[in-house]
């Protein structure tokens, strides 16, 4: 069997099973009584070890192999659940993510073999680990049994007899028939041990294909794969074979409890009994399931393909725009009427693509919780994460990048943002220090909040700071606002902290926060009040698709500007500009802008003459200010950006393509590296 | 004897032929739009059906001279591993099944050659064809 196609729904499921993992072990450290998160974490260790061994990779499964006879252990009441033992969890965790990790880089899961770690959770099993002075062993063990099925279960029937049939199988059916092929239903009941019961029941499908054709299933094979099942499959097979065959076929696989099998018949009638059991039965499995939440309907898909949904829905809009410039139809009004009718469409269509992509921030936020736990043991900080506003939606693609920025404006506030636990009390706050993670929508952004009640940021120290690194003078510094020095924090090498330690302070870190959030075209602002903490403020687009423009004329060439840099629009004299070391400038407002001839950096070929009047477009980058020389304005449109493609994505100036109503290809200045 | 489809094309007077599993599509020639500091045989980007693709003017980047675009001008989208690209050639004439094992390899013909960018030559009818190398064109910028 090939197991390549299932590495990618491996790695993504296990992923979102070590993810539950981590919230599971995180709770048990503060409810470490608690049953039924014993039982989720052993439930989820022995799933990821089903999967790792149907896959082959097995020294994943030896591990949590050892981890579930740990964790056995503890659900038999044989230790309880003390801090070393979480951390042995989590170390386990760590390094399941590790197979994980590198399984979705090679393909294989690599030679580490975690042989301490197995050999610690060996030695709690027998009670000999070193510090398994603090796993105490309770001396008499209370057995709990996990309930199985109902016992009603016990009673096997053949679900097969009252069945209808739609007219294309009845017609198979009555035509194989005609050629001598038997037509047999069975329902296969799957041992109640079994954990992988889909994958089972695939195994079964596959080895009835391998004799016959199986013409249909109930449940239908769907619901199979999502294991909306108990244990028994019917299903209905035409085969050349006899009928003892076909169930040694069956009964020679591995976890299968029983077999019926007998001549299947084509009943016109319909008869709903069968549906009925099925539906309770379902109910049924879902009550008995009750500490299961109930997943809403998902469909996994890969992000090109929505990418290849968006590009048809963009196209639309295009063709769109251009049947709306036709000349000659405009008076006809059935015709304006459809065109409208046809906008509304695009537009919603457009929506909904974009909707599908967006993903709540709690994908990100998850991995917080347990890296702030394992902050606050190392840096011997008590520390409280609260966090807010996780089902708040953003673009795939911005979620796939905004993970690490947050990680390190987490680690600089526990780090230097809050104080020591003898600190706060000497201050007279709480003992344990606060952080608040938000994030929330602000019409078409999303901003996302990282708040601490630490001893926030001197100002003093970055002026002197920013004077010794020689990035202002020490006249200059006096004039500047609050705002004006916090944006210091963001310059390159720049770090206050006195010590560096393993967390942070090697003065990477805002800076790089604050290019990767600009390459997302968001923006990050910081506040603070000392003694009081402080406040980051990231803001980010809800997409990265869609923006809005302003369309500009610079020869015979088409540009799109991003409206979100622009400041302003200028008419400018041209005998108003200034040269000074060389540079052009202009002076607005007491500002001095440098200019930029963008027909000279694009190598444009020029159509007119230099006007008196030349129109500037005063663009924003950060602090900095230039003012763009452009021929015309032709006006604010909504644009799909697209990617130049690998062969031109050395190039600096652009920062994408769009595609006009026209169906021309109109090319995106990057205002970042223009400026 | 081992038979392979290719695509014929004319570039001034000089007949090419590209192998036929690489190309996607061919298209007559739509509206470039220049892309500034790109190669100078990188003529820009063209829409295709939803898709920005880069164009390359073979001619310039065999230093065959500047394109002339007529009625017959055609752009051959062609994927390679890494991308996408569109290809301007004078014509494209037909698509013929050459016999692979009487091609010659080109440093055995001659050294002047590129044989970065030219994988073979062919023969029909005793006319040569030059087999163009798409990777070797399209993959090392």
């Amino acid at each position: 069997m090939d197991m390549e196609q299932y590495l990618d729904i491996f790695i993504e499921e296990a992923k979102e099973h070590l993810q539950n993992l981590n919230e599971s072990i995180l709770e048990l450290e503060n409810n470490p009584e608690d049953e039924n998160l014993i039982n989720e974490i052993f439930r989820i260790a022995h799933t990821i070890k089903g999967m790792a061994g149907t896959m082959g990779f097995t020294k994943m499964q030896k591990l949590t192999h050892d981890m579930e006879n740990v964790l056995s252990e503890i659900r038999n009441g044989s230790f309880k659940v003390t801090t070393v033992l979480i951390d042995v969890l989590f170390k386990s965790l760590d390094a399941l993510e590790g197979y994980n990790e590198e399984i979705a880089s090679t393909g294989s899961e690599g030679a580490e073999e975690h042989n301490d770690l197995i050999r610690i959770l060996n030695e709690i099993l027998e009670g000999t680990y070193e510090a398994a002075a603090a796993v105490e062993v309770v001396a008499e063990p209370v057995v709990e049994e996990v309930q199985t099925l109902e016992d009603e279960e016990n009673e096997y029937e053949k679900k097969f007899t009252q069945v209808n049939f739609d007219n294309y199988v009845r017609g198979t059916v009555v035509q194989a028939k005609s050629q001598n092929f038997n037509f047999f239903g069975l329902t296969v009941y799957i041992s109640p041990k079994c954990v992988l019961k889909s994958a089972r029941a695939f195994v079964l499908f596959k080895a009835l294909e391998e004799i016959g054709e199986i013409v249909k299933t109930i449940p239908e094979v769907q619901d199979i794969e999502d294991e909306k099942f108990d244990l028994d499959i019917s299903l209905f097979v035409l085969t050349k074979e006899s009928k003892e065959k076909v169930l040694s076929v069956v009964e020679n696989l591995s976890e299968i409890e029983k077999v019926l099998i007998d001549e299947a018949e084509i009943k016109e009638e319909v008869v709903e009994k069968v549906v009925d059991k099925q539906a309770t039965k379902e109910e049924k499995t879902v009550k008995e399931k009750k500490e299961k939440p109930k997943t809403a309907k998902t469909v996994r898909v890969d992000i090109e393909r929505l990418d290849i949904l968006m590009n048809l829905a963009s196209e639309l809009i295009i063709i769109k725009n251009s049947l709306e410039n036709i000349d000659g139809l405009k008076q006809n009004s059935s015709f304006n009427e459809s065109v409208e009718y046809l906008e509304r469409i695009t537009t919603n269509l457009h929506d909904a693509v974009m909707k599908v992509r967006m993903v709540p921030v709690e994908q990100v936020f998850n991995r917080f919780p347990r890296m702030v736990r394992d902050l606050s043991k190392k840096l011997n900080k008590e520390i409280k994460l609260e966090m807010s506003g996780k089902e708040t939606e953003l673009d795939r693609t911005v979620i796939d990048e905004i993970g690490d920025p947050l990680l390190h404006l987490l680690r600089n506030a526990a780090d230097h943002g809050l104080e020591t636990p003898g600190e706060r009390v000497a201050k007279g706050k709480n003992k344990e220090g606060h952080m608040k993670l938000r994030a929330f929508q602000d019409g078409n952004n999303v901003l996302i909040e990282v708040k601490d009640d630490g001893k926030g940021i001197n100002l003093d120290k970055i002026k002197e700071k920013a004077i010794n690194n020689g990035l202002i003078s020490s006249t200059e510094v006096e004039n500047l606002k609050k705002e004006q020095i916090m944006d210091f924090l963001f310059m390159p090498s720049f770090s206050t902290a006195k010590e560096v330690t393993d967390v942070s302070g090697r003065g990477v870190g805002l800076d790089v926060v604050k290019t990767k959030i600009q390459a997302l075209g968001g923006s990050i602002e910081v506040d603070t009040e000392p003694g009081k903490g402080s406040t980051f403020t990231i803001r980010l687009p809800l997409t990265l698709a869609i923006i809005q423009a302003l369309m500009v004329n610079i020869g015979l060439e088409k540009y799109a500007v991003p409206l979100n840099t622009i400041q302003t629009i200028e008419k400018i004299d041209s005998k108003d500009i200034k040269m000074v070391q060389n540079n052009e400038v202009i002076i607005l407002r007491n500002k001095v802008i440098p200019i930029i001839r963008l027909d000279e950096i694009l190598h444009v070929k020029k159509d007119q003459e230099d006007q008196d009047a030349i129109t500037v477009v005063i663009v924003k980058k950060g602090e900095k200010l230039a003012g763009f020389v452009v021929d015309d304005l032709i006006g604010q449109q909504e644009i799909v950006i697209k990617s130049l493609g690998k062969y031109l994505s050395n190039i600096k100036l652009i920062a994408g393509a769009t595609i006009l109503g026209d169906g021309e290809v109109a090319l995106i200045l990057d205002i970042n590296s223009l400026v | 004897m081992e038979q392979k489809q290719y695509v014929i094309v004319r570039l001034d007077q000089e007949i090419y032929g590209v192998d036929i599993q690489q190309v996607q599509v061919i298209e007559r020639l739509s509206r470039i739009t220049r892309v500034p500091q790109a190669p100078t045989f990188i003529k820009g980007v063209i829409n295709l059906r939803g898709d920005i693709i880069p164009v390359m003017s073979l001619r310039d980047k065999l230093n065959m001279g500047v394109d002339d675009y007529t009625n017959d001008t055609r752009i051959i989208i062609v994927k390679t591993k890494k991308n996408v690209m569109g290809l301007i050639v004078d014509e494209v004439k037909e698509v013929m099944d050459l016999d692979t094992s009487d091609m010659e390899n080109v440093h055995e013909f001659s050294s002047k050659i590129n044989s970065e960018y030219i994988k073979a030559l062919g023969k029909v009818d005793g006319d040569i064809v030059v087999i163009l190398n798409v990777s070797g064109l399209v993959d090392n910028n």
